[in-house]
């Protein structure tokens, strides 16, 4: 495996955005001089069901997927999510996730119980977990649609790269309107 | 400039600096985007035809009158227009003609994961497969040239994961369009009657000698030799799983999947000890290089199904698990894509799977409806099998009423209209519900023929179902509005008794249409936890906004209605559409609006 590849797993539930902030994780990768590749599920994927996107960068970067066991940095949008893809991290592997909890239809129904202990479990197995309540840190920006640019601030504080690149593409990826609560989302998420 | 683009995006890019102007489709995950893209570059010309047989032929047309014409569908679409395919590949065309195959390998968004690199054999037909979005946007042009200089059309070949990757690509200024448009009449070329076929057919397989000696120096076949211990032969995406792993193996990357460059192949075989040819889906590589008397390691330590990552090629060639973290395994609750808040097939199918009838269905976002708690609808196979599938059943049973077919409003136009003809024709008493949500929901909301745009955005004629059903000569039409479970159930039941065939459509449009749009806003509903009986009718819908909550879980004091009463139904209103579904089944009345100012 080429070592100076470095991988990020966004992973959640469509409608969430995640598409969108791999979007701009790549484009701010990009800037900042690396090879970027990024994969992402379109299609039957986006009505509700799981959403991941692998972002991959370094020198020269050839598969836009991940292996198992390979990823640096673990982003979820979604408590029960972040189990799923726990077998991507390495052993030292990080990982971010935002405290919201949506119901897949089986648990909806009462058929299955909404797994409780997830994030102890988490912790259980990896050191550096960070747990951070993305909506509520929206709402305070204004909207609560805005927690994946919440979860990018905080993303990006695990990444050595310039603010002001992740200041222009911000700039660059919302209309005038809804900017700078986007700016202050990212910020608040980027303090955390 | 360098810009970021998924290999759908590149694709479009590369034709448009090609000059290409011409382009037709029908949409079709993971092919939808490269028209999207496409259609919105400066002074070209595209269109959403009606399925991808029509795409096909109005692409020849353009080819025979000049054009450089691109043709874009996704794998199963090539089925559809496999006529058309076979024998333009004897006709040859005029300007340039390209046919990009969208595969889905894994079938994140389809019925089958067949292996389009069978059909460039079968129909003898050149095949590009392109490994990222930079390859992909050079490769286009490349197909063009070859189209014209070997008067072919040519396959370029995608998967889902070439598709919808992101990856750099340098972008170039567009070329101006630099063909004669005219018309050249060529019978012998062009009329394929028995005669002249059999001319054609000599004059194929010329071409395909022609091309194998091509394949032979191509630039894009690329042998790089470094540690001659393994030698990989791959295509496509799985050049880049395998080079991730083992970046010090040597290789011989096909740029060209068909025809293979034989000789090349030999020689790559002779400079290196082992070889893996490294294919997802079938062995199509594998096979010719081993009647080519080479021995290789491909299927028997790879998977023949789903889509590769590095770590399956990484197994299959170290024979080893991969490492990371030893973990428990968790029986998570699954999480598959389920029917928006407020889709309008929802009330459709609620109504159909109470009904003991078979429901065959089709393809498109209602097809979601097969599952628990709507379970309504009992078959899926291809575009438009729907209707002709209800037909067949009703045929052989004996009692009258049983069986429905139900499609949506973009399928009945692909592939519906033809078997619709038929039961009018062969007496038949089956009926087909037409979910009319104005638009090709599944794949992003793309205009159709009765949409009454085009896809560049144009003001066009919009097909009327019920005159065109008339039409066919059927007799029994009528229209209804899926969020009225009532009158929904009382439609349905009255059609299915009556004899000879029916047509029952089924209008109100998609939900994320009607956001698009900005109309229709509806006030989100909540569920009175104080009147709420805990009966779990409204969780018979499926909406996502609505869950079960057990008394002993929450934290507030509810009192119970009945002594069974074990929890109540609660609605999150902030993504709640508002379209009343729920609030019909109510008996209790406890499901109302969400006043403004909360």
């Amino acid at each position: 495996m080429n070592k100076f590849v470095q991988s990020v797993l966004l992973g959640g539930v469509g409608g969430q955005g995640i598409i969108r902030a791999s979007d701009i994780l790549s484009a701010v990768l990009m800037r900042a001089g690396f090879d970027v590749k990024k994969s992402e599920v379109h299609g039957m994927a986006q009505r509700g069901g799981c959403v991941s996107s692998h972002v991959r960068f370094g020198s020269k970067v050839y598969s836009p997927l991940a292996k198992k066991g390979d990823v640096d940095i673990l982003v979820s949008f979604e408590k029960l999510e972040s189990l799923r893809y726990l077998d991507y991290l390495k052993a030292d592997g990080k990982v971010i996730i935002n405290d919201e909890e949506i119901y897949p239809p089986s648990v909806n129904l009462g058929d299955d119980p909404y797994p409780k202990d997830a994030i102890d479990f988490i912790k259980k197995h990896f050191t550096s977990v960070k747990v951070v309540d993305a909506t509520e840190m929206a709402l305070q920006s204004g909207d609560r649609r805005m927690a994946n640019t919440v979860i990018l601030g905080v993303l990006s504080s695990y990444l050595d790269i310039e603010y002001g690149i992740w200041e222009s593409v911000l700039e660059e990826s919302f209309p005038p309107k809804i900017l700078s609560g986007n700016i202050e989302a990212f910020n608040l998420g980027r303090g955390v | 400039m360098k810009a970021l683009m998924s290999g759908n995006e590149a694709i479009a890019r590369g034709a448009y600096e090609d000059g290409i102007t011409f382009a037709s489709a029908y949409p079709g995950t993971p092919s939808t985007e490269i028209m999207e893209a496409f259609s919105k570059y400066d002074g070209v010309y595209a269109e959403w035809s009606p399925n991808e047989k029509v795409a096909l032929e109005v692409g020849i047309g353009a080819a025979l009158g000049g054009a450089r014409a691109l043709v874009v569908m996704k794998h199963v679409g090539v089925n559809v227009a496999a006529d058309p395919l076979f024998t333009v590949s004897y006709t040859g065309i005029e300007g340039g003609l390209v046919i990009i195959s969208a595969d889905d390998p894994s079938m994140h968004s389809s019925q089958n994961e067949q292996d389009n690199r069978n059909y460039a054999r079968a129909a003898k037909i050149p095949m590009l497969e392109p490994s990222d979005s930079s390859e992909a946007k050079e490769f286009i042009k490349i197909a063009f040239r070859m189209s014209e200089e070997f008067d072919t059309p040519v396959f370029l070949r995608t998967t889902t994961r070439v598709s919808h990757s992101k990856s750099v690509v340098d972008l170039e200024e567009p070329k101006p369009n630099t063909e004669k448009r005219d018309i050249r009449q060529d019978p012998s070329k062009y009329v394929m009657v028995p005669a002249k076929a059999r001319e054609r057919r000599v004059e194929v397989e010329k071409r395909m000698k022609s091309l194998r000696e091509f394949a032979e120096t191509f630039p894009e076949n690329k042998m790089e030799i470094n540690d001659t211990k393994v030698g990989i032969i791959t295509a496509g995406m799985p050049y880049n799983y395998t080079k991730d792993s083992f970046s010090n193996y040597s290789y011989l990357k096909l740029g060209m999947v068909h025809p293979l460059p034989s000789d090349m192949i030999r020689k790559f075989a002779s400079k290196v000890d082992k070889i893996y040819v490294v294919e997802e889906l079938d062995p199509f590589i594998e096979e010719q290089v081993r009647a080519m008397g080479i021995e290789v390691a491909g299927k028997e330590v790879f998977p023949y199904t789903g889509e590769f990552d590095p770590g399956i090629v990484e197994t299959g060639v170290t024979g080893n698990a991969l490492g990371g973290v030893e973990l428990p395994v968790l029986s998570l609750p699954q999480r598959p894509p389920n029917l928006c808040p407020g889709c309008p097939h929802r009330g459709l199918f609620y109504v159909l799977g109470k009904l003991k009838v078979f429901v065959t269905g089709d393809i498109g976002c209602y097809t979601l409806s097969f599952m628990k708690p709507l379970e309504g609808l009992d078959s899926c196979v291809c575009m438009g099998a729907s209707v002709g599938m209800a037909h067949g059943m009703d045929k052989v049973l004996e009692e009258r009423g049983r069986v429905v077919g139900v499609l949506g409003d973009s399928t009945f136009i692909h592939s519906g209209i033809t078997p619709l003809l038929n039961m009018v024709y062969n007496k038949s008493n089956a009926l087909v519900v037409i979910c009319d949500n104005r638009t090709t929901a599944m794949t992003g909301m793309q205009e159709h023929p009765a949409t009454g745009f085009t896809l560049q955005g144009e003001a066009t004629k919009a097909l009327d179902f019920v005159k065109l059903a008339k039409a066919l000569g059927i007799d029994n039409v009528q229209v209804v509005d899926p969020f009225d479970i009532k009158e929904t159930r009382r439609v349905i039941k009255e059609e299915l008794s009556r004899e000879g065939p029916s047509l029952v459509i089924s209008r109100a449009p998609c939900a994320l249409l009607a956001v698009k749009k900005k109309t229709g806003r509806r006030v989100p509903l909540r569920i009175d936890p104080d009147k709420c009986t805990g009966c779990k009718a409204c969780l018979s819908m499926g909406c996502p906004p609505i869950s079960w909550q057990r008394l002993e879980d929450m934290e507030m004091k509810i009192e119970k209605k009945t002594k069974s009463q074990e929890g109540i139904a609660v609605i999150d209103s902030t993504i709640c559409d508002g379209c009343t579904l729920c609030q019909q089944l109510c008996s209790a009345g406890a499901i109302e609006g969400v006043a403004e100012n909360e």
